[in-house]
């Protein structure tokens, strides 16, 4: 199979579903003529492959997101672009008070087919670009929230979201756009909601997401040489959680560790730990553990950077300190 | 038709209000829409209006007055009308109506590991997972040594207990009366399979007390090396004494049975064989401090062990007491957590169902068991000559882990000793 | 307009002033709650723009709503009953108050943080031109947001991708208690200067000026020249909501207002002066209202509150196979047996305790 990067598979898809349905739509910033196509260059050449249908927007989140929202209302699937996940905190009341609110709260009447992309990341950008609010979107009811790791996972959920009828929060991330991984040319779709199986393994789960899937797989890769076998459960949606998948792993290996890039207090591992507790308390050999990203404002400096995100090696020493019942 | 002006709601969160002034006098003309008094509430004073015109005829709340919102202040109608004196009480609001849920049914809960570890023993530190594998192999974790922080017991720790455990054959069919330490429910545990018969008749679901006994009883066989030693008992002498003592409590209504004063004496004895009152770890004997005798209850279902507590301080009246409570809860299912678990040695009685002899399983974690048969007229030989007496025949199971038969026979034949000597179970 | 047609606007300024006359009086009986934000004073806005539209012309305003929903046809029975959280209410008792909604009558809903609407709007309204449907948004919006971040972003964006839509200000002279002098720096018209957008100053206090004022804008808009921004000026003769004591506004100022009442203005300068109407016919058109609302109450009275059972409908319009609301459970469920009712999605399988 053909290997392509993260990058180009979510361009893939963009073109995929436009060539599809004359109503998908690309609103953000510089989307269109910046460096070709995108801060990141997902979009690049679209504008011209779809005239009209790719569109720079003013720099107001708060607006790409409040017209992409009526748009939908309206009949169109528009894909906005957040450039990156710190802007969307200009537009948290539009995606809070009103994206989310649509279809529950005028009981059925309003459907929201819209997708808001925007990447998670750092970057020796410092605290206000280097941020994580995967756990802010998905307390969210009526959201759902998408993390792909891979290239074939960001076609195939950019697709289905693009596809869907409610409103699908897609966070992509800056250290992935590069990452290179198999992608068939055939058409697929991955369903919203589906936990993925990244690594198969006996010894712990760890429950996982996003960039921290790579992470994850590398420190089980190093693990493996050291006779500890890692399963590895990518959630993929973010919201609604695949539960059960979490549940069947953790039933099998009876240990659990969640790793995520985010911030601790209140993150999404506090409430996959209570998930796991709650519904698999009798199959726990060991208190579910968090790997997180520690609690402060993200420094520029190289080294405190990466002090503050966690890395495969961090995933490593979490997991032998399990295995050596340190937990 | 007269209106009741009634306490209004102005704001979500107001709940009453105090009159701040009336604008209106009694008696005077108002009408829809004007403001008739000010209203006081915890943020701010507020004017309300009137919601029908007509004369005010009656003020009911006074200024400084606080009343819920939705109760009547005053009254709108019609000079002539006739209106209810004093108060109409108006409809209180109707409460918010709640959109969650009701409430779950109750949960029946239980203490899953209550089968296993006898109560008021000390907490014992093992992950969610190795209590429950323990449990479904009937696995004291007592005997199990923790590997995690602060020994905590974990699931590698129980399989290696549950590897190191002689392979037992296919347990025989359980004894009719078999002790069991608390009517706990548990997972039912994995049974060597029987060769396969053909299907016939009607299978009956395994009850959660079934499941119990199962699996307790096939892991103390499978884990316990059994001794046996049986003695005969000559029971004359404690009968008489039982006529005499029952004769004399007649009007406290106690009747001392012999399964009394076979608690009492093994009690007594266990004081002189504290090896006997031990369970067996994994590191070590542990040696109690407490003399608590179990005695098997039959019940409908089952049958479930009851405590009767430092045994060796109590009289014999004090356990038949304790005993008539004791038994007559656990027949009605309704059992104290303080009437089983704990015990450090257990008596099982078949007296009433006429048997010669019988071997009892230890009740884990006991060192041993004490099977008592029927007292009955037997031949027997004193002095040379054959002669009747009352016979009793007591079997000793013993954890060879834990003690040897020399040992277990002097500490039975103690037994023997106070039963006929009954005088040194009152004195 | 027609005889009939005039008569029409009339009943309905008449029919949504009596209605929220009657909503106060249950606001203060306890049969409605939270927040309740009455239109007295403002019903020529409603009533005139809703007549200048067509009926696929999409609308969207705030949550000073209930006017714009009877003006755009919802009954006053299915409005009442979603004030009193009525199953049967306009939402069925989702949104109350503030969020009465219509889609079949492309009244988009009450949006009740203000300024939020905005961008939706200019969105229905870039839909509207991307799909070439000819439709008009109008947006209504309180003097209050105009110095809101979201304004200015959807002021500017209308203009610049020449959406087909009109900005109403609803200009009450108050942003909740805060008066205009107090709130804005600048001239409200002077807002749609800034962005170079058709503008006009409406008195908000006479039907037929709005009415024609919308029809202006709305004709531009269809006929290619983009948004326009109206700035209606007008009074609400209430206090901003049932909990406002109203004490900021000075009783002369109110008095004064309310001589420019839309209604008796209507009835006294048109359907009278015209002799379209007697007094009669003004008079039976009120007992007809007052029942219709009597009516509504009544109806909306004995409304069952919403199942229990519909708590989880449209959490999403297009349900996930194997979710967990939240998650995670509601609640535990009985050990061992189903879990608590989660509506559409329920999932038996997956949610028994381990």
């Amino acid at each position: 199979m053909p290997e392509i990067t993260y990058r180009e598979a979510l361009k893939r898809a963009l073109r995929e579903e436009m060539q599809r349905d004359p109503t998908v739509v690309i609103w953000g910033e510089d989307v269109v003529a910046y460096a070709g196509g995108g801060a990141y260059g997902v979009t690049a050449g679209l504008a011209k492959e779809f005239p009209g249908r790719v569109r720079d927007t003013p720099i107001a989140e708060e607006a790409i997101v409040g017209v992409g929202l009526g748009a939908a209302m309206g009949g169109l699937r528009p894909v906005c672009e957040i450039m990156t996940v710190n802007f969307t905190l200009v537009a948290w009341d539009q995606i809070v008070n009103h994206v989310a609110k649509q279809s529950h709260m005028f009981n059925g009447q309003i459907k929201v087919p819209m997708v808001i992309r925007t990447p998670n990341g750092h970057g020796r950008t410092a605290a206000t670009h280097s941020q994580n609010f995967d756990a802010w979107f998905a307390s969210i009811p009526s959201l759902k929230v998408v993390a792909p790791a891979t290239p074939y996972d960001a076609k195939g959920l950019l697709k289905t979201a693009i596809r869907d009828d409610d409103p699908v929060i897609f966070l992509e991330h800056l250290q992935l756009y590069s990452t290179r991984g198999e992608v068939p040319d055939e058409e697929y779709l991955i369903p919203i909601g589906e936990a993925d199986y990244k690594r198969r393994g006996k010894d712990i789960t760890i429950v996982t997401w996003g960039r921290m899937t790579i992470e994850s797989l590398k420190a089980a890769k190093i693990l493996a040489e050291e006779g500890i076998d890692v399963e590895i459960v990518d959630l993929r949606t973010l919201r609604p959680m695949d539960v059960p998948t979490i549940l069947e792993s953790v039933r099998k290996t009876n240990r659990a560790i969640v790793v995520e890039e985010g911030w601790r207090t209140c993150g999404l591992g506090a409430e996959i730990a209570a998930t796991i507790q709650e519904q698999a308390f009798n199959y726990l050999d060991a208190p579910v553990a968090r790997v997180a990203g520690l609690e402060v404002p993200m420094p520029y400096a190289r080294n405190l950077e990466r002090a503050t995100i966690p890395f495969a090696e961090d995933v490593v020493e979490a997991v032998r300190a399990m295995m050596r019942n340190e937990y | 038709m007269p209106t009741n002006i009634t306490m209004p709601q102005m704001g979500f969160d107001m709940t009453e209000g105090t009159i701040a002034a009336w604008l209106k006098k009694e008696g005077d003309m108002v009408t829809r829409g004007e403001p008739i008094a000010e209203i006081e509430t915890d943020k701010t004073t507020i004017q309300i209006e009137a919601f029908a015109s007509g004369v005010l005829r009656k003020i009911i709340a006074q200024p400084g007055q606080r009343v819920p919102v939705g109760e009547v202040i005053a009254i709108i109608a019609d000079p002539s009308e006739a209106i209810d004196e004093p108060i109409a009480r108006a409809a209180t609001p109707q409460p918010e109506s709640s959109v969650l849920p009701q409430p779950a049914e109750s949960v029946a809960t239980s203490v899953v590991v209550s089968g296993v570890v006898p109560e008021g023993s000390e907490r014992i530190v093992a992950t969610p997972v190795a209590k429950r594998i323990a449990q479904e192999h009937g696995i004291d974790l007592r005997l199990v040594k923790g590997s995690g922080p602060e020994g905590r017991i974990t699931k590698a720790d129980v399989e290696a207990f549950l590897a190191s455990m002689p392979k037992a054959a296919p347990a025989p069919p359980a004894p009719a009366v078999a002790p069991v330490a608390a009517p706990a429910p548990a997972a039912l545990p994995p049974q060597p399979q029987p060769e396969p018969v053909p299907v016939v008749g009607i299978k009956q679901p395994l009850s959660r007390m079934r499941q119990t006994i199962a699996a307790r009883m096939a892991a103390s066989k499978q884990q316990v090396p059994h001794f046996y030693i049986t003695v005969s008992v000559e029971m004359d002498a404690a009968l008489a004494l039982r006529e005499q003592i029952n004769a004399a409590l007649k009007s406290e209504g106690v009747k001392v049975s012999i399964n009394d004063m076979v608690i009492r004496a093994a009690a007594l004895a266990l004081r002189r064989f504290p090896n006997l009152n031990a369970s067996f770890m994994n590191d070590g004997i542990q040696m109690h401090d407490h003399i608590n005798i179990g005695v098997a209850v039959s019940v409908p279902d089952g049958l479930v062990t009851v405590t009767v507590r430092d045994a060796d301080t109590k009289s014999l009246k004090q356990i038949s007491q304790e005993m008539t409570a004791l038994a007559a809860r656990a027949r009605e299912g309704k059992m104290l957590p303080s009437d089983y678990g704990g015990q450090t040695f257990t008596i099982s009685n078949l007296g009433m169902y006429g048997v010669d002899n019988f071997i009892a399983i230890v009740n884990q974690p006991d060192a041993a068991i004490l099977a008592v048969a029927t007292a009955q007229p037997m031949p027997v030989v004193r002095e040379g000559q054959i002669v009747i007496r009352t016979m009793m025949n007591l079997t000793l199971s013993g954890d060879h882990r834990v003690t040897d038969g020399a040992e277990a026979a002097q500490f039975l034949n103690e037994i023997k000793r106070l039963l006929e000597n009954p005088w040194g179970l009152v004195l | 307009m027609d005889r009939e047609s005039l008569i029409s606007l009339y009943r309905q300024m008449l029919l949504i002033r009596v209605f929220e006359d009657r909503a106060a009086e249950m606001y203060a009986k306890a049969k409605i709650a939270g927040f309740l934000h009455l239109y007295n004073g403002q019903e020529a806005i409603a009533v005139g723009a809703v007549s200048a539209l067509n009926p696929d012309d999409e609308i969207v305003v705030n949550y000073r709503d209930h006017g714009w929903a009877l003006a755009r046809g919802c009954s006053a029975r299915a409005v009442m009953a979603e004030l009193f959280g009525r199953a049967t209410g306009t939402t069925g008792g989702r949104g109350g108050s503030m969020h009465l909604v219509d889609v079949s009558r492309h009244f988009w809903g009450g949006y009740a943080i203000v300024g939020g609407h905005l961008p939706l709007a200019v969105g229905l309204g870039v839909a509207a031109q991307y799909l070439g449907t000819g439709r008009v948004t109008l947006c209504s919006m309180g003097d209050g947001s105009t110095n809101i971040g979201t304004f200015h972003a959807a002021m500017n964006w209308a203009k610049l991708w020449n959406v087909p839509v009109i900005f109403v200000v609803e200009n009450n002279q108050y942003a909740m208690g805060t008066a205009y002098e107090v709130h804005s720096a600048v001239p409200m018209l002077t807002k749609a200067a800034g962005y170079n957008m058709y503008a006009e100053e409406v008195d908000g206090m006479d039907v037929m000026a709005v009415r024609e004022a919308v029809c202006r804008a709305a004709e531009r808009a269809r006929s290619g020249l983009g948004p326009s921004f109206l700035n209606m000026v007008t009074y609400r003769f209430r206090g901003h909501s049932m909990a406002d004591p109203d004490v900021q506004r000075s009783k002369e100022e109110i008095a004064e207002w309310r001589k420019r009442d839309p209604i008796t203005r209507f009835a006294d300068e048109v359907l009278l002066k015209r002799e379209l109407v007697t007094q009669a016919d003004l008079d039976a058109i009120r007992k007809s209202v007052e029942e219709e609302v009597e009516d509504a109450i009544q109806f909306a009275d004995q409304s069952p509150e919403p199942p229990l059972e519909s708590l989880y409908d449209y959490i999403y319009m297009q349900p996930v196979s194997n979710m967990q609301i939240g998650g995670s459970l509601i609640r535990p469920p009985k050990l061992g047996g189903r879990v608590a009712p989660n509506g559409k999605h329920h999932v038996s399988a997956q949610t028994s305790y381990a």
